[in-house]
C-alpha cells in the first residue's frame, strides 16, 4: 500500500512538470514536445504499464483493506469516536474514490483517445493533446471540477505521505518533523500546482 | 452532581443488548467513575434487579484490566489515565454519560460492559517472549545496553494491554499493542536474538485474530493510558519488513523449546 502510493506520489511530480509546461507562453511548444516525448518513447511506454499496475493494485489493497477493516468492528459504538487523530486519515477511502471517478473522467478526455477507444473530438487531432488540454480547460465548469478534484488529491496525499513513510517503517526521530513538512509542502504543492493550469486558462487565456 | 447513565446492558454473549438510561443523584465530584459505578449498582440491587458488570481489578492504572467506552473515549475524556484512574470531577453537574464496553471482532462481549480481551494473550503466546534458559543469572553490568534503547524498551514496556488502542482505532486495529510489545524486547540484547521470528509469529496472530489494519490515524496513541507511541508500530514494520525480506526460512518455525 505504502510503496505503491508512494511510487504513483513520484509520478505526479512528472505529470506536474509537464502539465506547467501548459503555462509557458509558447503556443504548446514544449509541453507538446514533452508529451510527445512521453508517448513514444518506448521506455515510457513499457512505464506505462508499470504505473497503471501501481494505480491498480493500491486501489484492489486499499478497497481490501478498507472492508476487512470495517468488518473488525461488526457491532459499532452508539458515540462516534472523539480521540484526537490525523484528520483526513479517516477518510482515505472517500478522497480515494473521489481521485477515482477524477481518474476515469481524465482517461476518457485523454489516454482512451489516445489508444482509440474514445472518439478524437471533433476538429481536433488525435494527438494534439495541447488543443485538447485548451478545450477543456477553458471551458469553466470543467475547470472547476477540475479544481474541486485536485483538492480532495490534496486532502488524500496530506495524510497520505507521512503514513506511507510510516507503514513502511521509514521513521527516525531527527526526521519525523521534517516528513510531517513534506507531506504537507507537497500535498500543497500537487493540488495548487495542478490547479494553476485552469486558473491560467480560466483568467489569463 | 446529578448525573444521567446510558449503559449498555447485554445478559450474555447470545442475547441481545440494548442501552439502558439511569439516574445517579449526589455524586461526589472527588469521587471516583467506578465509585459513581459502585453507587448506582447498589441502587440497582436494592431494587432487586442485576447489578452492571463491569470489568475492574487494581483501580489504580497498572493491571490493564479496566475498559469502559465512555463518551465516545475509550477510558474517558482525560488523556494518559485508566478508566479507574477517572474522576467525577472530569464531568459537570446535569451531564448525560454514555457508557460502552470495548468494540471489536476478536473482543467478544461477555457481559454488559465487559469483554474478553484473551485475544492479545494469544498474541504475546504466539511469541511476545524471550526464551530463557535456567541457570545462573548473568552479571547484569555483562551486557552493555545504551541508556536510550533501555528508555524506549522500558516506556514499550510500560503498555498494561488494556486494549484501549484496538477500541478507539477506526479498523479495530491491535497494532499499537503489538508494536509495543515487540519494541520492549527488540530493543534488548536479549530480545534480538529472537526478534526476526518473533516479530513474524505476533503479527501474523493478530491478523489470524482478526484485528483491523493500522491506517496511521493514530487514535491509538491519543488514547492510551501509558502514552505508548506509534513509533512503536513504526519499528514493528520496519522489523517485520526486514524480517520478511531477510530471515531465513524456518523449517520448524517454533521457537522457545
Ligand atoms: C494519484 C493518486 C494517488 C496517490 C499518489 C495515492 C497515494 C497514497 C498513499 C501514499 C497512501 C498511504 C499508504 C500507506 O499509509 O501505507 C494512500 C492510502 C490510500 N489510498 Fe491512495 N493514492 C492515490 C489514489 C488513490 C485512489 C484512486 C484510491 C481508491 C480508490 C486510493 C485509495 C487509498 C486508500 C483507501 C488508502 C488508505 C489505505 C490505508 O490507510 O491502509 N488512493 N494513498
Ligand atoms: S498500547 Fe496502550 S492502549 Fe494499547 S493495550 Fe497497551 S496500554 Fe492499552
Ligand atoms: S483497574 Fe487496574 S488499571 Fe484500571
Amino acid at each position: 500500500m505504502g510503496l505503491f502510493g508512494l511510487f504513483l506520489a513520484m509520478f505526479l511530480l512528472v505529470h506536474l512538470t509537464i502539465n506547467l509546461l501548459l503555462l509557458c507562453n509558447d503556443g504548446g511548444e514544449l509541453f507538446t514536445a514533452a508529451s510527445s516525448f512521453m508517448g513514444t518513447n518506448i521506455a515510457i511506454k513499457i512505464f506505462e504499464y508499470v504505473l497503471f499496475g501501481g494505480f491498480f493494485i493500491h486501489i484492489i489493497i486499499g478497497v481490501i483493506i478498507t472492508l476487512k477493516n470495517w468488518a473488525s468492528r461488526p457491532v459499532g459504538y452508539l458515540v462516534a469516536n472523539k480521540s484526537h487523530t490525523s484528520f483526513f486519515s479517516k477518510y482515505m477511502f472517500y478522497t480515494g474514490a473521489i481521485i477515482f471517478i477524477f481518474l476515469i473522467l481524465h482517461f476518457m478526455h485523454f489516454f482512451f483517445i489516445k489508444i482509440g477507444w474514445v472518439q478524437v473530438p471533433a476538429g481536433l487531432e488525435k494527438h494534439d493533446f495541447y488543443k485538447m488540454a485548451i478545450a477543456l480547460f477553458t471551458n469553466k465548469l470543467y475547470s472547476l471540477v477540475y479544481i474541486a478534484f485536485f483538492i480532495f488529491l490534496g486532502f488524500h496525499l496530506n495524510h497520505a505521505i507521512q503514513s506511507g513513510f510510516q507503514t513502511l517503517g521509514l521513521n527516525h526521530n531527527k526526521y519525523n518533523c521534517t516528513i510531517k513538512r513534506v507531506s504537507l509542502i507537497y500535498s500543497l504543492l500537487v493540488a495548487g500546482g495542478f490547479s494553476l493550469v485552469p486558473i491560467y486558462f480560466m483568467f489569463f487565456f | 452532581m446529578d448525573l444521567t447513565l446510558k449503559i449498555w446492558r447485554q445478559k450474555n454473549s447470545s442475547s441481545k443488548g440494548k442501552f439502558e438510561t439511569y439516574k445517579v443523584n449526589d455524586v461526589s465530584p472527588d469521587s471516583s467513575f467506578f465509585e459513581m459505578l459502585d453507587t448506582l449498582n447498589q441502587q440497582i440491587i436494592e431494587k432487586g434487579n442485576d447489578p452492571v458488570a463491569f470489568d475492574h481489578d487494581c483501580r489504580e492504572g497498572i493491571c490493564g484490566t479496566c475498559s469502559l467506552y465512555i463518551n465516545g473515549r475509550p477510558h474517558g475524556p482525560k488523556r494518559g489515565i485508566t478508566t479507574c484512574q477517572l474522576h467525577m470531577r472530569s464531568f459537570k453537574n446535569g451531564d448525560t454519560i454514555v457508557v460502552e464496553p470495548w468494540r471489536a471482532k476478536p473482543f467478544p462481549l461477555v457481559k454488559d460492559l465487559i469483554v474478553d480481551r484473551s485475544a492479545l494473550d494469544l498474541i504475546i503466546q504466539a511469541g511476545g517472549y524471550v526464551s530463557v534458559n535456567t541457570g545462573g543469572i548473568p552479571d547484569a553490568n555483562a551486557i552493555p545496553i545504551p541508556k536510550m534503547n533501555a528508555d524506549l524498551a522500558m516506556d514499550a514496556a510500560s503498555c498494561i494491554g488494556c486494549g484501549a488502542c484496538v477500541a478507539s482505532c477506526a479498523n479495530a486495529s491491535a497494532m499499537l499493542f503489538v508494536g509495543a510489545k515487540v519494541s520492549q524486547l527488540a530493543l534488548l540484547p536479549q530480545g534480538k536474538i529472537e526478534a526476526a521470528n518473533r516479530v513474524q509469529k505476533m503479527v501474523a496472530e493478530m491478523d489470524r485474530l482478526g484485528f483491523g489494519n493500522c491506517s496511521n490515524t493514530y487514535a491509538c496513541e491519543a488514547e492510551c493510558p501509558k502514552e505508548i507511541k506509534v513509533t512503536n508500530i513504526a519499528r514493528m514494520n520496519r522489523q517485520f519488513m526486514k524480517a520478511k525480506v531477510c530471515a531465513e526460512k524456518h523449517e520448524a518455525a517454533s521457537f522457545g523449546g
